[in-house]
């Protein structure tokens, strides 16, 4: 077989490799969006509005998408079922890539010559701006990771709903691909609840349980920052406080269909008046960052 | 009777001589569908264990490129675990019990994720090589006898195809990144070179079901044969990367227009594929224990969809 008689042969799939030195496949960037946003990412701030604030912005949803991804991509390789694996690797993709758009509108509008990778990568602990929620660990337990999706996602939506109509135009382009993405991560998480608990004794008290764990994450997303105050009257983003009654209507309609009870523990309380939108977090995002920042952290200046 | 065997024989022998496809519902030999019952489990299962090496590195990925590629790769697999299982169900087995079987060891997977993934270049060389290997391996089936396999097939094919460039422009970033970065991509193809050329199985003296398979249009190209064929193709590319492959005896040979090249350990194939890989009790656990951890939630959704079903039909009763 001469090189030639391999270039000829059309059921060669392997063939492709040599021949195809361009990436202009959308698939390349895999769950980025960034086919939709990349012109948006280097648009001007939006008048009226102050960049620290609306950077600061980005970072608050893009690191609770990436932290949130990075929890659920825990369970690759050990969902209960095939099925749960796709869906749960399609959440965390889904997570990843509106993270990666928010982080590289950070960037752009911090000015500093840094990317989304050194947004990620590089930050410490007290520079993230994630929620507890997102960083909360479940030890792959299924109950506790239907139960984080189910308020995170229904949160979320709630939240992206609104920044559509954001005057930051990345914000509102992430919300608009994402209110899809939300709707369906929600609908996952409430088909879980469902079955979990209106299943068997065992997978009630489970999903149950699930719940207890999160509940005490669940006040603190409804806090409002200073900076989503002045960004809410400056037309970029949304009043979270605003989606409490929204989010508590969606829960009891599934906590109902599936015969969970609303937990009733009290939130986890801010440390001297600061929570995870000032950087104050629990002692899980460290070791999510150990995790995520070991490789890049350890090849300093490498492009990948 | 054994008339009536010998004419749905010569059925079947004409549907497969004239390359047309055998259906689930045609009737078919015993053995040929005991063949396949395995290769296609052995097929799904090495999709699902082939997870956990790459997993392995999603949450440590060094770009949130390269994160979303990886993730998105595993996620094929995943779907890809599933066709095949739907493939194998069409021969009346079902994947619960498929699943039961890989996990007591009583089914096999490919030998090569019994091999660790040390470093984030074995990502690259995992797509390259063992995905490249895979490739030589499945192209042929998109045209296999058996029609739900080769349509299966079709499909994984393009998207293997994918998953190899995406493996080689990660390499080639490397290659072309610091010096460590180019020490760790030589150093993750000298350990996977020689599993990659072991992916083709046993060589073709030493390949006893490699007849039949053939004759039942199963299989369309020798162990040896595909072997070479990879050879071929990964040398130039080889050369791309400014990498050396660890054969010393690897040259090209004009007169037979293809590389000679040294043979495999084959004593540490035969070692590997009877569970005692670097890897093989760890990928069973890991397998096991995932597995075994959901059956609690697997149970509630049988007994949701119980439930839901009793419902409606009470519903139905009463109207």
């Amino acid at each position: 077989m001469s090189p030639h008689a391999q270039e000829e042969d059309p059921t060669n799939a392997y063939q492709s490799l040599s021949e195809t030195t361009e990436h202009d496949d959308p698939r390349w960037a895999f769950g980025s969006g960034f086919e939709d946003v990349q012109a948006e990412i280097e648009a001007p701030v939006p008048d009226g509005v102050d960049a620290a604030d609306l950077a600061e912005y980005c970072l608050m949803l893009g690191d609770d998408a990436l932290v949130c991804s990075h929890r659920i991509s825990e369970w690759v390789s050990n969902a209960p079922e095939l099925e749960e694996e796709v869906a749960l690797a399609n959440t965390a993709l889904d997570l990843l890539g509106q993270a990666r758009v928010l982080l590289s509108r950070a960037a752009q509008v911090e000015g500093a010559g840094r990317d989304e990778d050194a947004l990620a990568y590089l930050r410490g602990e007290a520079e993230f701006r994630n929620v507890g929620l997102a960083e909360l660990g479940d030890d792959l337990d299924f109950g506790v990771a239907v139960a984080r999706l189910l308020v995170f996602s229904t949160w979320r939506l709630a939240l992206l709903s609104r920044l559509r109509d954001s005057r930051d135009p990345v914000v509102a382009a992430v919300a608009a691909k994402g209110v899809k993405e939300l709707t369906y991560h929600r609908d996952w998480a409430a088909r879980w609840a469902l079955r979990l608990g209106d299943g068997t004794d065992e997978s009630h008290r489970r999903m149950q349980a699930g719940l207890e764990t999160v509940w005490p994450h669940v006040d603190e997303l409804f806090r409002t920052s200073d900076v989503e105050r002045r960004l809410v009257d400056a037309g970029v983003a949304t009043d979270p406080a605003a989606t409490r009654d929204e989010v508590d209507a969606v829960l009891d309609q599934v906590f109902a269909a599936a015969t969970l009870t609303r937990p009733t523990l009290p939130g986890r309380g801010p440390l001297g008046g600061r929570a995870g939108r000032q950087g104050a977090h629990t002692e899980a995002l460290g070791h999510v960052l150990d995790r995520l920042q070991s490789l890049a952290r350890a090849h300093p200046g490498a492009s990948w | 009777m054994a008339e009536e065997t010998e004419a749905l024989e010569a059925q079947f022998d004409a549907t497969v001589a004239a390359d047309r496809r055998i259906e689930p519902r045609d009737w078919m030999p015993e053995g040929y569908r005991r063949t396949l019952i395995r290769q296609i489990a052995q097929h799904a299962h090495s999709e699902i264990i082939g997870m956990q090496p790459e997993g392995n590195w999603i949450l440590r990925a060094p770009s949130l490129r390269r994160k979303a590629i990886l993730l998105a790769k595993v996620q094929d697999e995943a779907g890809h675990g599933m066709y095949l299982y739907a493939a194998a169900e069409t021969l009346g087995v079902d994947r619960e019990d498929l699943t039961e079987r890989l996990i007591d060891s009583r089914q096999k997977y490919s030998s090569i994720f019994n091999y660790p993934a040390l470093s984030y270049a074995d990502i690259g060389v995992i797509g390259w090589l063992v995905d490249g290997a895979a490739i030589c391996n499945q192209v042929p089936l998109c045209r296999c006898s058996y029609g739900p396999y080769a349509r299966a097939m079709i499909r994984i094919c393009k998207e293997e195809s994918f998953h190899q460039r995406q493996g080689y422009e990660l390499l080639l970033a490397m290659v072309n990144g610091t010096d460590a970065q180019r020490e760790m991509v030589q150093e993750s193809v000298n350990r996977w070179w020689w599993p990659s050329l072991m992916m083709f199985g046993p060589p073709d003296g030493d390949s006893p079901n490699t007849q039949q398979s053939m004759a039942w249009g199963i299989k369309r190209h020798t162990n040896d044969e595909l072997r070479q064929r990879f050879v071929d193709m990964s040398v130039p590319q080889a050369a791309a990367l400014g990498i050396t492959l660890p054969d010393p005896d690897l040259r090209w040979n004009a007169e037979r227009g293809a590389h000679d090249h040294g043979e495999p350990d084959w004593a540490e194939f035969k070692a590997v594929i009877s569970g005692s890989g670097p890897a093989h009790a760890q990928r069973i656990a890991h397998r096991r224990r995932a597995h075994e951890n959901g059956a609690w939630v697997r149970e509630a959704a049988q007994a949701y969809a119980d439930k839901q079903a009793a419902r409606v039909a009470g519903k139905g009763a009463a109207a």
